[in-house]
């Protein structure tokens, strides 16, 4: 596979970044003032009371006030019960709950049904989202993403990636790959669509994407949102609509492995999906939605069985409100 | 003396600071966020650096004890304020420094010693240009290192001794307590008695409970020395250290104490003391050796109550309707007095839980203690101040 292999080594030559090549926010800025852009920042939330304030504050302080690169900051929350919008509010973001967009389509749950729904509600012509639970939060987590799309119109998806890690300590790692990310994806990514396998950190919840394509894009509203993004722009525009940026590290809380679990559950539905979508494999079967895991407690053993099922949202493009919100 | 008759200054300072809330909340947790221990302030003082640069100021330097200074520039080039917020924190560089937000309130080690000061001093161009501050002097914004333990105010020492500036008056930033009002330091002695078995030998106490017993022997006498002691006078015990585990005796421990006083006279007594009762714990046996070795000194200073400066400060804060706590230091303000620059440390907002890991700041009475620095800044600016 040499051309496979100079294609994906040229890409990253040209299409991989480190955040501190756009350190000068005042260059852009201006770039984004010419090029005619606006930015809008999504962040997610489920019960995120302790770090979302952070977000908001640092975000709005350095992205907004200090140097204009985001025109909104909007906290799209699934019905959190803990202090989370509050928070939010208090220090500035503008608050929506995901059921009260679009009521009339209903309101599912997961995270996917958040990113969807904000694509109707924000008004930026990026839509840059950043999840909830950072703890190293920083400006360059938003201006790293965005950076790609304002300097270079081809550029349509920009995915974070961070650095691996080097050690475990307690409840919070700085997130590499992912394990996910190596035991999944990546293997999928390597047999099926090789060139994505170019992308460090494709799980990574923190991405950026042109209104344009993020519109023609369904959703899985559950943990396959990311994989199924990936697979679908790769199949409309190829790999060199994406870049990616490295912002070094991310601390965050760490998932047990059981939600690990059902995490690649959930993806490797999603990208069956695709797969089928696609007409990759010929005859490809309906797959159960129900995912087996064992416990024991001395010497009982036991099946828990969770239903699993990527529920999709289609194309928002086909939504009349949202073609007569956007004049489209 | 001028009387502050400031209330619609300072609700309109209130009212103008709010809408600066977000980059200096940013600052705050950013700089809580950076690891600032004593001697590795580097990163917490490039930080202030950037901040400067980032506000355009032009004259933004680093001396040779790591302190990052910058000038305002005033109307006058003749006449200097400064305003200081020593940057080290207690914290190592491995502790956790995560801040956390809530409303109306942030919590992380260092916030309130001294993130938020250093917040202040990042924010101050910014709070001047917004609120169309003009002033007179230039205005040296000043963030020091080596502050604590045996930093020994290392950074505004050398800051003040190679200073080519003349200054007017000064002001020190402190995180807690909104309502601190300082203008006077203790004489302050600061140092550790240490205790050592030689391992030549061996004493039975030794074998089974290691140097504790003398150490125990050496506390013992240092709070009857306490207890005996003039009024005024006090001997803190900041810490006793020894051994490392359940079965080992330890074979050597450290006491740390600092002796504090407003009478030097009485400091360096209680000094001698402390050195002949070394000497005498040291005479017992050849095996255990008692040293004491002095860390830091201070001089103590006093502005004076009836200082226009003092008066002023406490004017400001009743007006704000906060109480004025009157408390002597023996940080950064120590050293400004000795170099008899008339001087304050001011609090900032209301805290809680000051150098443990649950340390945590209030965001509402923060506008309320930067109108109280504002308004004090601007008297400095106007008024010649009394030499003391």
């Amino acid at each position: 596979m040499p051309n496979l292999d100079q294609k994906i080594e040229r890409w990253l030559g040209t299409n991989t970044y480190h955040h501190s090549e756009f350190w000068d926010l005042q260059a852009l800025v201006k770039a984004k003032e010419e090029s005619g852009l606006t930015i809008s920042l999504c962040i997610p939330t489920l019960n995120e009371a302790k770090t979302i304030g952070k977000e908001i504050i640092v975000f709005k302080s350095e992205l907004m006030d200090r140097y204009p690169l985001v025109d909104e900051i909007a906290v799209i929350d699934s019905g959190s019960t803990d202090d989370t919008l509050a928070i939010a509010k208090s220090y500035g973001a503008d608050t929506y709950l995901s059921a009260d967009i679009l009521p009339r389509h209903g309101s599912k749950a997961g995270k996917g049904e958040n990113l969807w729904k904000a694509i109707y509600q924000l008004k930026g012509d990026i839509i840059c989202y950043v999840d909830a639970d950072i703890k190293n939060i920083h400006s360059k987590f938003v201006s790293g993403l965005v950076a790609p799309l304002i300097y270079r119109p081809e550029i349509q998806y920009v995915k974070a990636f961070y650095d691996r890690p080097l050690a475990v300590s307690g409840d919070i790692r700085p997130s590499g790959g992912g394990r996910v990310t190596e035991i999944l994806v990546r293997p999928l990514f390597s047999m099926f669509f090789p060139e994505l396998s170019a992308l460090m950190q494709p799980l990574s919840g923190e991405y950026a994407v042109r209104r344009e394509t993020l519109e023609q894009l369904p959703f899985p509203i559950g943990y396959g949102v990311e994989t199924s993004h990936l697979i679908d722009v790769y199949q409309a525009h190829g790999l060199d609509a994406f870049a990616q940026t490295d912002l070094d590290r991310r601390v965050h809380r760490n998932q047990s492995t059981i939600n690990l679990g059902k995490m690649s559950f959930g993806i490797l539905q999603s990208f069956l999906n695709r797969i089928k979508h696609y007409d990759i494999v010929e005859g490809m079967p309906d797959l159960p939605g129900i995912f087996r895991q064992l416990q024991a407690e001395g010497r009982r053993y036991e099946t828990l069985n969770r239903e699993i099922i990527e529920e999709e949202r289609p194309p928002i493009i086909t939504l009349p409100e949202y073609r007569e919100r956007h004049g489209k | 003396m001028e009387q502050p008759a400031i209330s619609e200054e300072l609700l309109q300072y209130q009212k103008e600071l709010k809408g600066l809330r977000e980059i200096l909340f940013a600052n705050i947790v950013m700089a809580g966020e950076i690891p600032a221990p004593t001697g590795g302030e580097q990163m917490l003082t490039r930080f202030l650096s950037d901040r400067f640069t980032e506000s355009g100021l032009n004259d933004i330097a680093f001396d040779q004890a790591g302190n990052i200074a910058a000038v305002l520039p005033g109307r006058n080039p003749g006449r200097n304020l400064l305003l200081a917020a020593h940057v080290d924190k207690v914290w190592n560089d491995s502790d956790d420094h995560t801040v956390s937000v809530e409303v109306g309130r942030m919590g992380g080690r260092g916030l309130a010693d001294n993130a938020l000061g250093v917040a202040t001093l990042a924010t101050m161009p910014i709070i001047l240009e917004r609120l169309n501050i003009k002033l007179e002097s230039n205005l040296i914004l000043l963030g020091t290192t080596r502050s604590f333990g045996r930093g020994n105010l290392g950074g505004m020492r050398f800051f003040l001794e190679n200073t080519d500036r003349k200054f007017e008056s000064a002001l020190c930033l402190e995180g807690m307590n909104l309502g601190r009002l300082s203008f006077s330091s203790l004489g302050m002695a600061r140092g550790e008695i240490s205790i050592e078995w030689s391992g030549e030998g061996e004493r039975p106490d030794v074998t089974t409970t290691g140097v504790i017993s003398t150490m125990q022997e050496v506390l013992h006498e240092l709070i009857r020395l306490n207890g005996d002691s003039m009024p005024g006078l006090k001997i803190l015990i900041g810490a006793v250290n020894a051994g490392s585990g359940y079965n080992v005796p330890p074979v050597s421990g450290r006491i740390c104490f600092e002796i504090r006083s407003e009478e030097a006279e009485a400091v360096a007594a209680m000094e001698q003391k402390l050195f002949a009762l070394a000497d005498r714990f040291d005479q017992v046996s050849k095996e255990i050796v008692v040293g004491v070795e002095m860390i830091a000194h201070r001089s103590p200073g006093n502005l004076g109550d009836t200082h226009p400066l003092v008066e002023f400060a406490r004017g400001v804060l009743e007006t704000l309707d906060v109480r004025p706590k009157v408390e002597p230091s023996i940080s950064e303000l120590a050293a400004l007095l000795t170099h008899r620059i008339p001087s304050l440390t001011l609090g900032l907002t209301r805290g809680s839980h000051r150098h443990s890991p649950g340390e945590s700041i209030e965001l509402s009475p923060l506008f309320s203690g930067l109108a109280q620095l504002l308004a004090v800044l601007r008297y400095m600016d106007r008024t010649d101040q009394k030499p003391f």
